[in-house]
């Protein structure tokens, strides 16, 4: 079988429409009668469902009087990533599931796009709403520059607290920098967030940055009055499959942040192509490599529709965009040719009595590229390693010791060990986002940092 | 199919739907289009005595709009035709000529002496219309120069110039009552006394509808100075449902007729205020909104309307509420209701609880289960029975007000031993 993987396979303008923004932004106009829809409930279903915890009618109030940026300010008060929020969040399992208009009329206030016109709307102004206090001279350091620690960092420096935010890789942002997918992050969306974020002013980011190898733990909590851990996740899961490491298999997570990173009409697609998994990263993989001109893309998931972790949203984004979705199969092996993918053999599944069972019968997908979206965890090892370095250990010999008895936050079910403060076991060491337990959002990240963030600021002033 | 005859003062038309005195009724082009639309009549826009024509401004309305939705009010600084008499009284010739079963009552507005409505009435009564509405009642421009309200505001004058038009026309004189007064059954009763007809109200009542924060001017705004205007539109129903129902109670008015105007958008509109008495009704701002087209609806509901009621003529129910309209001190002081939740319906908003948590009687309490599912329960024995929870809520017939059998005999304030002055 040829391999037929090559980059350019529609033109750079058909490529730019196919990346177009994901929901059109809503007019003055639609804002206003939108707005009108939204009953102004008591106790709100929608801001008790968000994770960030937005006075939703609040903000759809001061919409409808034309208050836009006294809105925004609402939004943002709550959620420095509001702006992001309004295009990533799944609202349809959040806020705008529980919308009262639901249970009448079956069609909830589009509370994502409302949010979405008032952030737009503070953007564009150029206004900076938020200010610091007074300057507390106590110095925290945050790991990591995503949602999680951003989120963190800005509500410290409004507390007046320093802040130095470490990031390993070249710029801040996080998951919205290099994870989303494209067509809910346009126009540098991600970064003018960060820079409206740091504008507050109080917070240095250094970047290029890695814990573990220019860090260590032990290092930033002597000299910092406080230490915050949003790595994220820094690992991903694998099938361990034969042949798994031969070109043409891919990490999504790897593949998305070039598509974030790149020239699109740069990136190299298959003709046939595979994607394994069932959360919303399949789903971006998957629909990024079909605008990118991917003729055949299979989405292969081991249980049913009801189980996938994407929303139903998301499933029909990826069927109206020409993804084939297949449930019910399972990876058994992968086929390669002179070192090159050349299929992906599936056995049928089935669930019973909650148990997946296979069934041995197999079916065979021609690909020229095949995208892991398994899941992703967290190495923990990572917060540890420099203190190995430090007792004269390696790299190499870190699976053979106990990690516990060195200096970092005791770990639960592959997760940093957090209370409902975000604090870690170590007195001075909190921690949120993705390497915490918790739904994998942005918002769930903003919430976590932000509570960190008090959190912190409550034990500096002890 | 209900018959829609309408006949006031001797004015008879197909349908009691008319088109009131202002810019739709203008023109022999607008009224053709309204006739051609299927309305029972106009009343002409207001014409002044012959001369050198009225001058206009720019721009002319004002609107109210709420939630999203355009002119719930509307007001306008327009003053009366500003085109020559000669072609207005020319083209109500020829209209009338052209639809001789439509209702054609001409709107007349000349200085206060006696000779000036005399001179119009004559020109006027050889169009071959139908009748005359005097304008007592424009709230802008033309008061500031002694006619309009100027002279609806004081009930001699209205008397004075009425026994003048019948003294000097055959026509019907409908007399056309400001609401810019503290009580509307003076008016009436002096134009009941100088020989009126009718009497159509309301006329616009004095407002500003909003101020521009950026001119720092009352909108609309002409050259960057602002004036009151004359408030219509949805929003003055309520007024006009009050005053025409004090005419029709009132022992000396009860008989005169009463073309109604106010707010009238849709067929049940039209049917309230039938009921309070009217015989004809005007409508101007919902044609303004929406074109004349409405006509239809208007007609087709009332009808439908009367079918199912078994009403085969308006005056089957004509004036049929007003009997009980009352005074407050009449009303049962026994007479006992309770909010009623249908929890089946509830779409757990919490508006019902929040109102009257913090607004009303603390009557209805707040609850959630484990799994956030939100229960309003009233509580009967703090419920006074107001109502506002069933006007808050969003669901139709979610909440409803339930009669409580206490018991009790009818007792109104005059019974009340806490009235100091009961009669025994």
């Amino acid at each position: 079988m040829e391999i037929d993987i090559k980059p350019g396979r529609l033109s750079p303008a058909q490529i730019e429409q196919n990346f177009g923004d994901l929901h059109a932004p809503l007019t003055q106009l639609q804002a206003v009668q939108e707005s009108a829809r939204c009953l102004f409930c008591f106790d709100a279903p929608c801001t008790e469902a968000c994770p960030t915890g937005i006075d939703i009618p609040g903000f759809i109030r001061k919409i409808a009087s034309g208050n836009t940026h006294g809105s925004a300010v609402t939004i943002l008060s709550e959620n420095i990533m509001g702006g992001t929020c309004a295009n990533v969040c799944p609202v349809e399992e959040l806020c705008e599931q529980v919308c009262v208009r639901n249970t009448a009329e079956d069609k909830p206030v589009v509370i994502g796009l409302l949010q979405r016109y008032a952030t737009d709307h503070l953007f564009a102004s150029g206004r900076q709403p938020f200010k610091r206090a007074d300057n507390t001279g106590k110095r925290v350091a945050v790991i990591g520059a995503g949602p999680a620690g951003l989120s963190c960092a800005h509500r410290l420096a409004m507390l007046g607290h320093s802040v130095t935010v470490y990031e390993a890789r070249g710029k801040a942002g996080g998951l919205n920098e290099y994870g989303l997918a494209a067509y809910k992050m346009l126009d540098e969306r991600a970064a003018r967030e960060v820079e409206f974020i740091l504008d507050i002013g109080g917070i240095e980011v250094k970047t290029g940055v890695q814990l573990g190898t220019d860090l260590s733990l032990r290092d930033l909590r002597s000299e910092f009055d406080a230490v915050f851990i949003g790595t994220g996740h820094n690992a991903v899961n694998a099938l361990q499959l034969e042949n798994e490491e031969v070109a043409g298999v891919y990490n999504a997570v790897d593949f998305i942040e070039q598509i974030r990173q790149s020239d699109l009409s740069d990136l190299p697609v298959g003709r046939n192509v595979v994607v394994i998994g069932g959360g919303n990263t399949a789903i971006d993989i998957a629909v990024q490599v079909k605008k990118l001109g991917a003729e055949n893309v299979t989405l292969v998931y081991r249980r049913g529709f009801e189980q996938m972790g994407a929303t139903e949203f998301e499933q029909q984004v990826a069927q109206t965009n020409g993804v084939l979705i297949r449930c019910h199969a399972q990876p058994c092996r992968i086929h390669a040719e002179d070192g090159h993918l050349s299929a992906v053999e599936f056995e049928y599944t089935s669930i019973d009595d909650g148990r997946l069972v296979t069934s041995g019968e197999t079916f065979t997908l021609p690909a020229d590229q095949l995208f892991k979206a398994i899941g992703q965890r967290l190495d923990a090892g990572l917060l540890a390693k420099a203190n190995l370095s430090e007792a004269g250990l390696d790299e190499a010999d870190r699976d053979e010791v106990n990690l516990d008895n060195f200096d970092h936050p005791a770990i639960e079910n592959g997760r940093i060990k957090v209370d409902q403060q975000q604090h870690s076991s170590l007195p001075n060491v909190w921690a949120g986002g993705d390497c915490t337990p918790g739904n994998d959002l942005t918002v769930v990240a903003v919430q976590q940092g932000k509570i960190a963030a008090h959190s912190i600021d409550e034990y500096l002033k002890r | 199919m209900a018959d829609l005859r309408c006949n006031i003062a001797g004015v008879s038309s197909p349908n009691p739907f008319w088109l009131a005195s202002a810019p739709p009724t203008d023109k022999r082009y607008n009224v053709e289009r309204a006739f051609e639309a299927g309305w029972g009549g106009v009343v002409w826009k207001t014409l002044g005595e012959d001369g050198p024509p009225i001058v206009n401004v720019c721009s002319r309305y004002g609107s109210v709009d709420y939630n999203g939705q355009r002119m719930i009010g509307f007001n306008n600084i327009e003053l009366i035709t500003d085109r020559p008499l000669k072609i207005n009284l020319d083209e109500i010739t020829a209209v009338k000529k052209a639809w001789p079963d439509r209702a054609m009552v001409v709107s007349l507005m000349v200085p206060c002496n006696e000779q000036a409505w005399k001179d119009i009435l004559k020109k006027v009564e050889q169009t071959g219309c139908d009748g005359v509405e005097l304008n007592f009642g424009c709230p802008h421009g033309m008061s500031e120069r002694g006619m309009g309200a100027a002279v609806g505001q004081v009930p001699e004058y209205i008397q004075e110039v009425t026994e003048w038009c019948k003294t000097h026309t055959r026509l019907p004189v409908f007399v056309k009552l400001t609401p810019n007064i503290s009580d509307i059954t003076r008016p009436a009763r002096a134009a009941k006394a100088g020989g009126a007809d009718a009497v159509s109200l309301i006329n616009t009542i004095n407002s500003i509808v909003s101020i521009d924060l950026d001119l720092m001017a009352p909108n609309p705004t002409v050259a960057g100075k602002g004036v009151h205007g004359g408030y219509c539109g949805p929003a003055v129903k309520p007024i006009a449902l009050s005053m025409v129902s004090e005419i029709a109670r009132d022992p000396e008015t009860h008989q005169l007729p009463i073309s109604g105007i106010g707010g009238i958008s849709n067929w049940r509109d039209a049917a309230e205020f039938i009921a309070l008495g009217c015989g004809s009704v005007q409508v101007c701002t919902a044609a303004m909104r929406f074109g004349f087209r409405i006509i239809d609806d208007l007609v087709d509901g009332l009808s439908n309307w009367m079918d199912e009621k078994g009403y085969q003529q308006l005056e089957d129910f004509r004036g049929a509420a007003i009997p009980n309209v009352t005074d407050w001190q009449y009303l049962d002081l026994n007479y006992k209701t309770i909010a009623h939740i249908d929890q089946d319906s509830c779409i757990e908003c919490g508006l019902c609880h929040v109102t009257c948590e913090d607004t009303s009687h603390q009557s209805i309490s707040a609850s959630k289960d484990e799994n956030g599912k939100r229960t309003y329960t009233v509580i009967d024995d703090e419920c006074v029975g107001c109502n506002l929870c069933a006007l808050v809520c969003p669901v139709p017939e979610c909440i409803t007000m339930v009669e409580v059998d206490n018991g009790l005999p009818y007792q109104n304030w005059t019974q009340h031993p806490n009235n100091p002055m009961k009669s025994d």
